[in-house]
């Protein structure tokens, strides 16, 4: 695949130069071949997804793209750099942030300050300074909470800015999960299953702010998703993976008419 | 009619504006919290932002005459747009944001409105959509961005950008501004409200700057409202009292309009805010009440032993207080502590500590619910209005604050009573005409100035208020010819909290009879604390100890309704507890959850022969709708029961 090209989609947004590019990644645990062989690429500006029935590996996926898991085999190309083993503050530091499948946050903090946890990356101030307070560490604090409190905004949760979110139902928490995401200010952002176990309506709510991140921000966005309207909907291209490998690649209208995707999704008879 | 000509420094609303921007420059005019801070605007910062959007109005080709419409929640930004359109002799056209697209079509084509001030992506997305039915249409602006970083820019401008354009051009365009703000006069109008429509298509009412400025002096002198005063502002801004509230009255007084978060966060921005002016329907202090009983009910035995104290105090002495009536030291004592412990932080937490005065309107508020709130020392009132009025018919003056009526008639009104016993009026707030709709000015305003207001009603002759009974087509006569109001019994019943909903029939009859709805929690919750098995609502309904309780209930209303000279006749004779609850689905409601008699008394044909005719027992099957569309059907046999009745001199003696 040619790097430099750039696209433009359909609604007449640019997609530029790719941002992570995966090569020929192998994860294995133990005997088991969680991923075989797969490459493909997430561009400036996009909105990716991955998507397969369950077991197909997408989440294994996520977590390399993440570096949480090491492939065995193939490499992760970060902003046309090889990126070797390293640990999640330290690709946090690069800018990629994620959400998680099973929701994890801290259940006793307030909204607020989970949110606030996601701009930890961005405190410069030392430990003896944040015991002072006055000074360097407060002018610190007020810009991020300005910038927690844009997001706050952005997110329409100003009604729970002081719940502990542990009192809050499972699709606000996924919202929650989605501002410390974004408190970060990631240049790449991962979802994982953003819209699992929500109602019709949050999953419309959620799409729009997905789609608002990538509009306001710029962020390109990578999500594995099991809802196929939906990412149909919102993605501008689209892996399909079954089994660990990939099946599929291309713009929703590609992969919805790509003859081993409707095999992998609606089964096929075998002789 | 007053004819008086207006202070022709002070006849519009923007002039006030200017006024204030001199006279309080420095005090604040609008709050609104943004990103969890509150901000604030004084009369000087507003006076400029009104003066930049309004010269971008005018780079926007607005003419005088030109209706501008506002789509959004209460924001200082969509009040200063008013402001603005004002200034540019336009005429502002709030409209409830929550209207679908189809219904805006129809109010914006029916006001011809040439731009649109709207709040979001979802406001915009509606006018796009049915832009095309709409010539007239030329520009949108809206206040927030989001989302739609994409959309085709040539029509749709952001605000802020409309005021820059209009800064950019202000050498041009001040001579041409200032000579629109000098043109109006008294007559001419100031802002076109929609009524809600409950019948038929909206009506669009033109009040003139007379109404709302005389409205706004008169009522502003009536309560003393100051410049330092404060509101939240969060009811829709397309409901004329939002207008009278937010505009007339502040602008008159200059006091600072708040406006909160977001819609969910009103309960929290009021605690914050702490305004010390408050208008709420009846809905809101009663749902208020509810939750704190039920926290309570949650409480430690202490907890609920202290707050039971403190309440019984403030209900013995807070009125008294409140009235001015002479209080005993002790009691004056008492009320001090209950203050300290119960009753301040009580307050602190529903956000009233600071409110000086308050107003309910819409409805009946429950005698139980208003003293609550008068018990804590909030100078909660009652007022009654319409749209047409500019809002004030009467309103309770301080010292005279009464559940049962509704008050004297606010300064500059005047009131008639007719033949049928409808209300009519006549003001300096009486509306201009209705917009485009000469036949429904002409039926609801006469030549010399009355306007009906549908409301059947009579005035107190020792206290001068007026006492509102009923909608008059639903007011009747007995067969002895005394008058029948079924609204007024109804209300009356539905104070108590185990019964839901109710219908009295009796027109052109010999004796009032009813048919009760019970509330099942209300209901249900009673009869586990008092060990009664039931298995189905139906069961509950016909439960002999329900139709006990119930029955205590009536004869209390038949008791207070005895003492009344006009509606004696009124008093339930005889009652049956409904088998299936009234419900929307099955028509016997409007969507409104308002009580449609004339189908109830059809469909129960059978039940209220038998309420009339003295059988004591009755089988019948009713049709029911489920929520997907099916029907089914219902049998039950009802019992039917006495009430006892009073005689008015009985009770009065």
């Amino acid at each position: 695949m040619n790097a430099i090209d750039s696209y433009i989609t359909p609604d007449g947004r640019t997609i530029g130069a790719p941002v992570m590019e995966m090569k020929n990644i192998t994860l294995r645990f133990g005997g088991v071949v969680a991923i075989k062989d797969i490459s493909f690429d997430i561009r400036e500006g996009e909105i990716r997804a991955i998507i397969g029935p369950n077991g197909a590996g997408k989440s294994s996926m996520l977590n390399v793209m993440n570096g949480f898991y090491h492939p065995q085999e193939g490499e992760v190309h970060f902003r046309g750099e090889k990126r070797g083993p390293m640990r999640p503050h330290q690709i946090a530091h690069q800018g990629i942030a994620r959400t998680f499948q099973n929701i994890a946050l801290f259940k006793g903090m307030s909204t607020l300050d989970n949110i606030m946890t996601g701009r930890l990356t961005h405190m410069k101030t030392g430990m003896f300074s944040q015991i002072k307070w006055w000074g360097a560490a407060q002018r610190e604090e007020v810009e991020n909470r300005e910038l927690v409190e844009k997001i706050i905004d952005f997110l329409e949760i100003q009604t729970i800015r002081k719940t502990p979110v542990g009192r809050l139902p499972y699709g606000l928490q996924k919202r929650v999960e989605l501002g410390r995401a974004l408190a970060a200010e990631p240049k790449l952002l991962l979802l994982d299953e953003p819209m699992a176990g929500m109602n019709v309506e949050e999953k419309e709510d959620m799409s729009r702010f997905i789609l608002d991140v990538n509009d306001e921000f710029g962020t390109t966005i990578a999500l594995i998703e099991h809802d196929m309207g939906v990412v149909m909907d919102i993605a501008d291209r689209v892996v399909v993976m079954d089994y660990g490998k990939k099946i599929g690649d291309g713009t929703p209208e590609e992969v919805r008419t790509n003859q081993d995707v409707i095999d992998a999704y609606l089964g096929v008879a075998h002789d | 009619m007053s004819e008086t000509m207006g202070d022709p420094q002070l006849d519009t609303v923007p002039k006030l504006l200017a006024r204030n921007a001199k006279m309080y420059g420095d005090s604040p005019a609008y709050r609104e919290k943004e990103f969890g801070i509150w901000q604030s605007w004084t009369w000087a910062q507003t006076a400029k932002e009104v003066h930049a959007l309004a010269l971008g109005f005018l780079t926007l080709g607005i003419k005088q005459g030109d209706h501008i419409a506002i789509v959004g929640r209460n924001r200082p930004h969509f009040y200063w747009s008013m402001l603005a359109a004002q200034s540019v002799g336009a005429i502002p056209v709030p409209l409830y944001k929550d209207a679908v697209a189809d219904e805006m079509a129809f109010v914006l084509d029916h006001c011809s409105a040439r731009l649109v001030v709207a709040e979001d992506q979802e406001q915009v997305d509606k006018m796009i959509d049915v832009k095309d039915q709409l010539p007239n249409l030329a520009n949108i602006i809206f206040l927030d961005p989001r989302g739609m970083r994409k959309y085709d820019r040539e029509a749709l401008f952001d605000f802020t950008d409309v005021q820059a354009k209009g800064l950019a051009k202000a050498a041009e365009l001040q001579g041409e501004l200032d000579a629109r703000l000098a043109a109006p006069n008294y007559d001419d109008t100031c802002v076109m409200l929609y009524t809600s429509g409950t019948t038929g298509r909206p009506k669009g009412v033109v009040l003139s700057n007379r109404n709302i400025i005389e409205t706004g002096k008169n009522t502003s002198e009536f309560d003393s409202l100051k410049h330092t005063d404060s509101v939240l502002a969060y009811l829709p801004m397309a409901w004329v009292g939002d207008f009278i509230f937010s505009i007339s009255q502040a602008y008159w007084s200059g006091f600072c309009v708040a406006c909160p978060e977001s819609e969910s966060t009103m309960q929290d921005d009021l605690r914050e805010l702490g305004p010390t002016y408050f208008f709420a329907p009846p809905r809101y202090f009663e749902g208020v009440l509810t939750s704190v009983q039920i926290r309570m009910e949650d409480a430690g035995k202490f907890k609920q032993r202290l707050f039971k104290w403190g309440m019984n105090v403030a209900k013995e002495v807070g009125p008294n207080l409140l009235d001015g009536k002479s209080v005993g030291l002790g009691d004056r004592i008492k009320y001090q502590m209950a203050k300290l412990f119960v009753t301040g932080p009580l307050k602190n937490t529903l956000g009233l500590s600071c409110v000086r005065l308050g107003y309910t309107a819409g409805e009946a508020i429950g005698p139980e619910i208003f003293d609550f709130y008068r018990s804590l020392g909030i100078n909660l009132k009652q007022l009654y209005g319409q749209t047409e009025a500019s809002v004030f018919i009467t309103q309770q003056p301080d010292g005279q604050v009464r559940a049962d009526t509704v008050g004297i008639p606010s300064p500059g009104v005047e009131l008639k009573i007719a033949e049928n016993g409808e209300v009519f009026y006549r003001s300096s707030g009486t509306f201009v005409r209705y917009h485009k709709n000469p036949e429904s000015t002409a039926d609801t305003k006469d030549a010399q100035g009355w306007v009906a207001t549908g409301d059947a009603g009579f005035i107190e002759k020792e206290s001068g208020h007026l006492r509102i009974i009923d909608r008059a087509k639903d007011v009747g006569k007995m067969k002895d010819g005394s008058m029948f109001a079924p609204k007024f019994v109804e209300n009356k019943l539905k104070f108590f909290a185990n019964i839901l909903e109710c219908v009295v029939f009796g027109n052109g009859r010999e004796m009032c009879t009813a048919f009760i709805n019970i509330d099942l929690t209300a209901v249900g919750n009673w009869a586990e604390r008092n060990n009664i098995a039931y298995s189905s609502y139906q069961e509950l309904a016909a439960h002999p100890e329900v139709y006990k309780m119930i029955q205590s209930h009536v004869e209390e209303v038949n008791a207070s309704v005895a003492q009344d000279e006009m509606l004696s006749g009124c008093q339930i004779h005889r009652f049956l507890i409904l088998h299936k609850e009234l419900d929307a689905d099955d028509g016997e409601l409007t969507r409104t959850q308002k009580v449609r008699r004339n189908i109830i008394a059809e469909k129960y044909d059978d039940l209220l022969t038998a309420l009339f005719d003295g059988s004591t027992e009755i089988s019948t099957k009713t049709e029911v709708t489920y929520e997907d569309g099916r029907k089914g059907s219902i049998s039950a046999t009802l019992e039917i029961r006495d009430a006892a009745v009073f005689e008015r001199a009985k009770v009065a003696a």
